[in-house]
C-alpha cells in the first residue's frame, strides 16, 4: 500500500472535480498548517481589536466579555496579529506535536 | 446527400462549424487559420449564424472565453496555429481537465523561431500531454466530416477535440466537399446540454484548488476519462458512416495486407505517400501506407494491428523533438511496439518543416532506406531527411 492515499476515490469525483456543494471552503480546516499558535494575555489585552483587524484569515471574533478570541479550525498561525498588537498580549506558542 | 461543391477548405470548416450551430466562437486570427474564422465572423454578421462572436485580443484569451461559455453550458469553437496555440498553452490544459467539449481546428504551423507561416506539425505536437482528443484530416472532406464527429465525441465525453489540418496545403486549398444535410448535423450533433454547468439556479464550483490530497486522483479520473473517450470516438465515426458511408478509423491503412515495409504519416502529406506506394508496388516490393487519424487517446491496439506483419516502419515526422529518442511521432510508435510482441525496426525521419515539399521520390528514397533497416539497424534514432549539408 502507498503510505499516502488521496481522500476520496477517483471514481467518485465529479467530472473536472467539480464541486456540486458550493461555499464548502468554510469547512476546510486550514488550522492544522499551524506551527505556532496565538495565545492571548487578558492582562495585557485593552480590547482594541487590531488582532481582528489585521488577521488575514479573520479567524477572529468578539466574546461576550470583549476579547477577541481566535478560532483555531483555520488560523494558520502566521503570528501578523502578535506582530500587531500594541501591547504585546499576543504570544506565539509552539504547537506540540 | 448533400451536394459536392468545390470550396476552400476553411471555409467549409466555418461551414459545417456554423452547421453545428455553435453557440459561441472566440478567436484570434492567425495565418493559415484566418480564413476559418473569417467567415464565421461573416456568416454572425449577416444573421446566417445566431451566434456569439467574441474578437478577443489574443488567443490566450480565446481560449479563456472558450472555457469560460462552455463552463455556462454553450456549444463553442475556437481555431488557431502555431504562436496562437503556443500563446493558449495554460489554458489548454485547463479546459480538458474541466472537461469542458471545447472544439479547436487547429491549422497546423511551423513554431517560430526562425518565424515561419508554412505547415508542419511542430504546434500540435507541443500540446501532446494537454489532454485533449486529437484527430488529423488528410483532406478537405476529412476535415468537414471531422467538424461534425468532433462535436458529436466532445459533447458525449465532456473532453476537448482538436481537429488538426495541415496549413496551407488544407486551409487554402479548393476541394470538392460535400457538407453534410442540416437534418442529418442535427441528428448527429443534438443540441448541447450539460449535466454540470455554471448556472446561478443551481450553484456549483469549478476550478477548485487540488491539494496534494485529491490532485492525483483528479488526474486519474481525468486520463481514465480520455481513455473510455475511444469507445465513443469509434461509435461516433460507426454512426457518422451510417449516416453518410464515409468510413473512419483511428489508424488508416493503405495497401497494408501483405506489406514489409510501411511508411508511417499523418495529415496531407499522405497523399503524396500514396503515390509513393503505388509506384514501388509497380515494381513489385510490397509496401504499405499508415496514418494515425486519431492521435489522443493513442489507438495502441489500433496501431499493433494495422502493422501486420512488417518488418519495418518508415516513421515520418513533421517536428523536431529536439535531442529526444526520435520524433514525437517516432517515440511513441517505438513506446507502442515495446508493449507488443511485434519489433520490426523503426527508422524515424524528420521532414517536411515548415512547409518543405516531401515529394513522392522523397518517399520512394525513405521506403528504400527503410528496406536497408531490416538487416541493417539505423545508426542514429531519428534523422532530419533532406537536409543540406
Amino acid at each position: 500500500m502507498p503510505k499516502h492515499e488521496g481522500l476520496v476515490s477517483w471514481k467518485k469525483l465529479l467530472p473536472g472535480m467539480y464541486l456540486d456543494t458550493p461555499g464548502n471552503s468554510r469547512e476546510f480546516k486550514t488550522g492544522d498548517w499551524r506551527a505556532y499558535r496565538p495565545v492571548l494575555d487578558k492582562e495585557k489585552c485593552i480590547k482594541c481589536g487590531m488582532c481582528y483587524i489585521f488577521c488575514p484569515d479573520l479567524c477572529y471574533t468578539k466574546d461576550e466579555e470583549g476579547y477577541y478570541q481566535v478560532d483555531l479550525y483555520y488560523c494558520k498561525g502566521c503570528g501578523i496579529c502578535a506582530a500587531n498588537c500594541p501591547k504585546g498580549a499576543i504570544t506565539m506558542v509552539l504547537e506540540e506535536a | 446527400m448533400g451536394k459536392r461543391i468545390a470550396k476552400e477548405v476553411s471555409i467549409a470548416i466555418a461551414d459545417a462549424v456554423a452547421q453545428c450551430k455553435v453557440d459561441v466562437i472566440a478567436a484570434y486570427p492567425i495565418t493559415p487559420q484566418t480564413h476559418i474564422v473569417e467567415h464565421l465572423a461573416e456568416l454572425v454578421n449577416n444573421g446566417e449564424l445566431d451566434a456569439e462572436y467574441i474578437p478577443v485580443e489574443s488567443e490566450h484569451a480565446a481560449m479563456s472565453a472558450c472555457i469560460g461559455a462552455s463552463a455556462a453550458g454553450a456549444r463553442t469553437f475556437t481555431s488557431t496555429a502555431a504562436q496562437g496555440l503556443l500563446l493558449m498553452y495554460e489554458n489548454l490544459f485547463i479546459a480538458s481537465a474541466l472537461r469542458l467539449p471545447i472544439v479547436m481546428v487547429i491549422a497546423n504551423r511551423a513554431v517560430s523561431a526562425p518565424i515561419s507561416i508554412w505547415n508542419d506539425h511542430s504546434d500540435v505536437m507541443s500540446m501532446r500531454d494537454a489532454g485533449w482528443i486529437h484527430t488529423f484530416a488528410e483532406n478537405g472532406q476529412e476535415a468537414v466530416d471531422l467538424i461534425y464527429h468532433a462535436y458529436r465525441v466532445a459533447e458525449k465525453t465532456l473532453l476537448p477535440v482538436a481537429v488538426n489540418i495541415d496549413g496551407f496545403t488544407l486551409s487554402h486549398v479548393v476541394e470538392p466537399v460535400e457538407l453534410m444535410d442540416q437534418e442529418l448535423v442535427d441528428k448527429f450533433v443534438p443540441p448541447l446540454k450539460m449535466k454540470y454547468k455554471l448556472d446561478p439556479k443551481k450553484p456549483i464550483s469549478i476550478g477548485a484548488i487540488g491539494l496534494p490530497e485529491i490532485y492525483t486522483e483528479a488526474k486519474k479520473a481525468q486520463d481514465e476519462a480520455l481513455k473510455a473517450s475511444y469507445r465513443t470516438i469509434m461509435a461516433s465515426w460507426r454512426e457518422f458512416e451510417k449516416l453518410t458511408g464515409r468510413r473512419y478509423q483511428p489508424v488508416e491503412t493503405y495497401q497494408m495486407e501483405d506489406a514489409e515495409v510501411a511508411l508511417m504519416i499523418m495529415g496531407s502529406l499522405a497523399e503524396t505517400a500514396m503515390n509513393a506506394i503505388n509506384r514501388l508496388r509497380k515494381k513489385g516490393k510490397k509496401v504499405g501506407l499508415l496514418r494515425f487519424r486519431l492521435w489522443r487517446p493513442f489507438p495502441h491496439r489500433d496501431f499493433i494491428r494495422a502493422i501486420g506483419k512488417v518488418k519495418a516502419l518508415a516513421v515520418v515526422d513533421r517536428a523536431v523533438s529536439h535531442c529526444s529518442t526520435g520524433g514525437p511521432v517516432g517515440i511513441e510508435v517505438r513506446s507502442s511496439l515495446y508493449q507488443s510482441n511485434k519489433r520490426p525496426k523503426v527508422v524515424n525521419f524528420i521532414a517536411g518543416l515548415s512547409g518543405r515539399d516531401v515529394t513522392v521520390d522523397d518517399f520512394e528514397e525513405m521506403l528504400e532506406r527503410t528496406y536497408e533497416a531490416i538487416s541493417k539497424r539505423p545508426k542514429v534514432p531519428y534523422e532530419i531527411y533532406g537536409v543540406k549539408e
